[in-house]
């Protein structure tokens, strides 16, 4: 334990020291989105890999939280921070209306209504005139400060909002896996029929991890938005990126706190260079090579390579 | 003004017996062995792209290269079986989800890679035209679709009651154990349910091919449209997803006619909500 304390330290003081290595706007930008997809995966862990409900509707979330930031903003004049607050109110809201009339439903049913879920909700903001249906919302620019959320002339603060967010998210992570709620979690998924025989009421910790599940995402969602400064369905609530987070999650071992960080350190690497090296030529390649590593892990190693990184640190 | 909605019900029953007979497959599979192949859609891309080339290359209308195609596209159920199914067999749901999961973004991957991301149409095939039936137009494509749907359809049912076979399949897929006493290998029923449910969405797939659009992503809005056929229906229950099929026709072409069809979709995708709420075991799904 001490030793796994000891690389965890070293692993964030290697983060923390990176951005003064590497100056350039891209490998800065993939670290970035690393350690969002990260967040993400965490996020999606706790409903998915914890909890065992397969959720392939989790870009909702995040396009609740980037959409309430934008329109606050671009609408209101309301500060972003607040607005990241006020998306998670809104996707923990989603979280339990979707939550109450899904948790009912087990395994594929469970699975294809969160895709049904998560369809409905771009339909909806592509039609919604409001919130630029399928155009999307420009984040009006402001002065660069914390405050605003908007830096313009280097992009290093956010890489240090987002080294934050993945610390809280891990915290979070850690806290629910060492406390009474990460146990009830796991019963939920092992044996349902056993948890419920000891009292634990199933639906109620289901949507209680749905709704952790909603937050870290949502929180993601508030980031990209002001990160990008462009949203529009197709970049927030897309099926994609929802199965991005369930490959990351697999990539580094379900229900492990640090399993999403290894998969998205694996995946998002992955993307990004198929996309720059390959670029139009090799389309689909990269879905090709997506697909070979969830079939091979989920038939061969459906535990994840979280034990390979465990082993030595352990 | 009545003129538009019955042109709108016909279309809407027409495209129904071709969501029926994609569906077919699905519930098959799901019924025989409880896995939710969610690459289905893909299988059907698949077909339509073998339709397009056949008639690209050889010059064959769909009509004529419908037997091959569906014996093609038997083999690879029988092949995706033995390859990526039978290793998961007895693993926990959540492989067997990434497993099928997995097999649409490689099937996905390599259309994209082969065939590019652009639309592609057969443009003009024996069924071309359009027919005018007590002053509904319809389309002889949809129309010969929709019989052809209808003919599969009553041959799967007759196979599944009539034959040994069929039998056996039925056999496997309302007990297992019960099944393996009485000597069925079940692991020839699996592959044979892969088997059929690959070809009969094959069949599907060219049918389609008359007069949609071919790319990559065409599965994607079908498969899901299958997933809300067979949950209405009952997954499992191949007369159900018959049934539920055209009903799903129906509410698609109704909702986009009365609403908006940029809606028609959600309506689609809300009825399956709907259903799995209120009765999940479906129309004639058995529980």
């Amino acid at each position: 334990m001490k030793k796994g304390f000891i690389i965890l330290l070293v692993f964030f003081i290697a983060l923390v020291i990176y951005p003064f290595i590497f100056k350039n706007p891209f490998p800065r930008h993939l670290l970035i989105m690393i350690m969002l997809y990260g967040t993400m995966g965490i996020g999606w862990n706790i409903i998915g890999g914890y909890t065992g409900q397969v959720s392939f509707g989790n870009a909702a979330f995040f396009g609740v939280g980037a959409y309430t930031t934008a329109i606050l903003l671009s609408k209101y004049g309301i500060n972003p921070w607040f607005g990241m607050l006020l998306g998670c109110f809104f996707s923990s809201l989603v979280a339990v209306v979707v939550g109450y009339p899904c948790f009912r439903l087990q395994g594929h049913y469970f699975a294809i209504a969160t895709i049904a879920v998560g369809e409905i909700v771009q339909v909806l903001f592509t039609n919604w005139e409001y919130a630029g249906a399928a155009v999307g919302i420009y984040i009006p620019i402001l002065e660069e400060s914390f405050f605003n959320f908007q830096f313009h002339t280097t992009k290093l603060p956010y890489y240090y909002i987002v080294l934050a967010m993945l610390a809280c998210a891990l915290l979070v992570c850690y806290a629910v896996e060492k406390s009474r709620l990460g146990y009830y979690f796991r019963a939920i998924k092992d044996d349902p029929e056993g948890a419920r025989s000891l009292g634990i009421n199933i639906q109620n910790y289901k949507l209680v991890a749905f709704i952790l599940s909603a937050i870290l995402t949502s929180v993601c969602g508030t980031f990209y938005a002001m990160y990008v400064l462009y949203i529009h369905p197709a970049n927030t609530i897309d099926l994609w990126l929802s199965i991005h987070l369930c490959i990351i999650a697999l990539i580094g071992g379900l229900g492990k706190i640090f399993g999403p960080v290894i998969g998205a350190f694996i995946f998002i690497p992955l993307t990004e260079f198929t996309r720059v090296y390959l670029g139009s030529e090799g389309q689909g390649i990269d879905l090709i090579i997506y697909a070979l590593i969830i079939i091979l892990l989920a038939t061969l190693r459906p535990q994840g390579l979280w034990g390979i990184f465990a082993k030595s640190s352990s | 003004m009545e003129g538009v909605l019955a042109q709108t019900l016909a279309s809407g029953l027409l495209i129904g017996f071709v969501y029926a007979l994609i569906a077919v497959g699905l519930t098959m599979i799901f019924g025989v062995m409880d896995i939710v192949n969610f690459a289905h859609g893909e299988y059907l891309m698949i077909s339509m792209y073998f339709s397009y080339w056949f008639f690209i290359l050889f010059g064959m209308d769909p009509l004529y290269s419908l037997p091959a195609i569906t014996l093609i596209m038997f083999g690879i159920g029988i092949i995706t079986y033995y390859i990526a199914i039978r290793p998961i067999i007895n693993a926990p749901m959540l492989s067997q989800i990434f497993v099928t999961f997995g097999l649409l973004i490689f099937l996905r991957g390599v259309a994209q890679f082969l065939w590019k991301v652009d639309y592609r149409m057969i443009p003009e095939t024996l069924a071309s035209g359009n027919i005018n039936l007590a002053g509904i137009y319809i389309g002889r494509p949809q129309l010969v679709a929709a019989v052809g749907a209808i003919l599969c359809y009553g041959v799967i049912l007759w196979f599944l009651k009539n034959t040994k076979t069929g039998m056996a399949l039925e056999a496997v897929a309302q007990d297992k154990e019960a099944a393996r006493l009485m000597g069925i290998n079940s692991n020839r029923m699996f592959a044979l349910s892969w088997g059929i449910g690959i070809a009969t969405v094959g069949i599907a797939g060219v049918l389609l091919s008359t007069f949609f659009y071919v790319f990559p992503e065409v599965g994607a809005g079908f498969c899901l449209i299958a997933f809300v056929v067979v949950a209405l229906g009952g997954f499992g229950s191949v007369v159900g997803a018959f049934l539920a099929g055209i009903i799903v026709g129906l509410v698609e072409v109704v909702s986009g006619y009365l609403i908006d069809p940029s809606f028609k979709f959600m309506f689609v995708l809300a009825l399956y909500l709907a259903v799995v709420f209120i009765r999940p075991q479906g129309l004639m799904g058995r529980k």
